[in-house]
């Protein structure tokens, strides 16, 4: 049942000896070999060279490793296939890549290798981060482990069902409009987009470069706080990365949220939104002011209008971005007679459906004639909308809102809509616009009357949003609130 | 659609993608729905605003101009389509 624990049990258990690293990480490689085959979080794992790393980590144990230095140690960690793994393939769950193997190690994965995690898996995604279901993979549709009829969320959606199905101790994905929260919401576990420049993005495959940002899923808060610990922090590789201490996350965490303001955004309470979801949300704010905070309304009067910047500025970025899959550097040509030929082909041929909707879009809104009334206009907008969140922080220490208008939604129920699957990502687009941090959690469940289903509840996702650095308030008040709920304890499998 | 202009072959021209004429008819329908919502922007009064390009604008980050390690010439062409004494091959580019 080792899979079944959190980062902080388990590194609890390898320091008194009780267990070793290589039990761990066979525990986790029984689980997904137990129900990946349904659930599909996986691209693909090599359980050599995992139980390898978890051999290593277990001589390090016995020659006495420190775990205050290295608070990973012996801990198996599954990545989104956007992660860049020295020597392990890299995909982006897209055919364009080919046969692709990354040359070097993320940032992330330098900093998560140094802390003693056993990096195993490539998690399946939506093609380039760009969906919100995980149905846009090239490869396979991962399945929610809650109901495998419904979708995980996405982009990230393996991460968090591998973690909600305990076949990693936690995992990392990467958020643009909200493709962490989104599905940690979806699947029951915490994901977590830091401040914009928090984590570098060194080694992840970019989509779109204003919004972009690397976080956590992991099964409870502490263990958010200690991966965005050991991941945070200044990179000379990444120009946007920001020179700002690391805060010791993991002491933020005291239990005690007397006296924290918190906003409740009255444009996000509106039609749409799942009454199970609403009577949730509800719930979990009376419930942080049974624990000493204070609630008031905010307003963020641009929110309306979040979908639309957020599908003119990450279009046009991804649509420059992935230029360079062209067909000359990496990944699998096709043919033509002269470089123009070729490009169309391999790109014509590499890219699903979805992908070329957004360069064809990115490209049409940046194009001679348009960039003014499209891109230009979407820039100033998303100027007010900032504006906005950091007039509401000048009242409250953090804005509370649902993380998804409602729970998980049955596959292909809205792959056919391209807008209707925008639209699901109305709550958390607003915070990679204005480049705050977020922080998803569950707070409860809605019932879920289907037949065949392995549990008859879906789980739904708080979402709070914070300062700019603000991730300790964060993670305090959901730490807060957490340890006085039961939700966590839940598991899908 | 909001955007009559729109032409799906002279946009997928310039991001050198080809598309099959049911794509150009699948995504030329729904880019159509897209930018009709996306007009609604149009109702924002943003006189005067600044356009924001990055949450937190880093600018002139330099660091020191040193020879250091980087990545060899056969890890840099190991995914390479095809290439050649150390170089990466493309189709003739000029006559």
């Amino acid at each position: 049942m080792l899979h079944r624990l959190t980062i902080s049990e388990l590194t609890a258990r390898l320091a008194r000896r009780e267990v070793s690293a290589r039990d761990a990480m066979q525990a986790c490689l029984d689980q997904v070999a137990r129900v990946d085959g349904d659930i599909k979080a996986f691209l693909s794992l090599s359980p050599t060279d995992a139980l390898a790393q978890a051999d290593a980590a277990d001589q390090a144990i016995a020659a006495g490793a420190d775990f205050s230095a290295q608070p990973l140690l012996g801990v198996p960690i599954a990545l989104k296939d956007v992660l860049a793994v020295k020597d392990q393939p890299l995909n982006c769950a897209s055919r364009i890549l080919g046969s692709f193997t990354s040359p070097y190690d993320a940032t992330v994965v330098t900093r998560l290798k140094a802390a003693g995690a056993i990096i195993f898996g490539r998690l399946n995604m939506d093609e380039f981060a760009m969906g919100s279901s995980t149905e846009n993979s090239a490869f396979q549709t991962t399945r929610n482990p809650w109901d495998t009829s419904r979708i995980p969320g996405g982009s990230s959606g393996g991460s968090a069902a591998a973690v909600a199905a305990d076949e990693c101790i936690a995992s990392l994905g990467s958020d643009t409009g909200g493709s962490i929260r989104q599905p940690a919401a979806l699947c029951g576990c915490v994901g977590m987009k830091p401040t914009y420049g928090r984590v570098s993005r060194y080694g992840l495959v970019a989509f779109a470069s204003s919004l972009d940002q690397i976080g956590p899923f992991t099964k409870d808060v502490r263990d958010a706080a200690t991966v965005l610990e050991v991941i945070s922090g200044h990179d000379p590789r990444d120009a946007t990365s920001i020179p700002q201490p690391v805060p010791r996350y993991t002491q933020a965490l005291t239990g005690d949220i007397r006296g924290l303001r918190l906003g409740l955004p009255k444009e996000f309470m509106v039609g749409g939104l799942d009454p199970e979801v609403k009577r949730a949300v509800d719930a979990a704010v009376t419930h942080l002011q049974s624990l000493g905070a204070t609630v008031q309304e905010v307003s963020l009067p641009h929110t309306d209008h979040d979908v639309a910047v957020y599908y003119i500025i990450a279009t046009a970025e991804a649509s420059a971005n992935l230029a360079r899959f062209d067909g000359v550097r990496y990944g699998a040509r096709v043919d033509g007679d002269d470089p123009f030929k070729m490009y169309g082909n391999t790109r014509g041929a590499g890219f699903g459906a979805e992908v070329k909707r957004r360069i064809i879009l990115g490209t049409y809104v940046l194009s001679s004639g348009y960039y003014d009334a499209y891109y230009l206009r979407a820039q100033k907008v998303r100027t007010l909308i900032r504006q906005d969140y950091l007039r509401a922080f000048e009242q409250v220490d953090a804005i509370i809102t649902p993380t998804t208008p409602t729970p998980a939604f049955r596959l292909g129920e809205k792959a056919g809509d391209p807008l209707q699957m925008y639209l699901s990502d109305i709550f958390t687009i607003g915070c990679n616009l204005a480049g705050i941090p977020g922080l998803s959690l569950p707070c409860g469940f809605a019932p879920n009357a289907e037949r065949g289903t392995r549990n008859a509840k879906l789980p739904i996702g708080l979402q709070l949003l914070g300062k700019p650095f603000g991730e300790e308030t964060l993670l305090r008040l959901a730490h807060a609130y957490e340890q006085t709920t039961p939700w966590h304890r839940e598991h899908a499998l | 659609m909001s955007a009559p202009d729109f032409n799906i072959k002279y946009v997928a021209h310039l991001a050198r993608l080809k598309l099959t004429p049911e794509e150009e008819q699948q995504l030329g329908a729904q880019l159509g729905n897209i930018l009709g919502y996306i007009e609604k922007l149009k109702e924002v009064d943003v006189a005067g605003v600044e356009p924001t390009a990055h949450a937190f604008p880093m600018v002139n980050v330099f660091r020191a101009d040193e020879v250091r390690p980087g990545l060899s010439n056969d890890d840099a062409l190991r995914n390479a389509p095809k290439r050649a004494s150390g170089l990466f091959v493309v189709p003739k580019v000029v006559e």
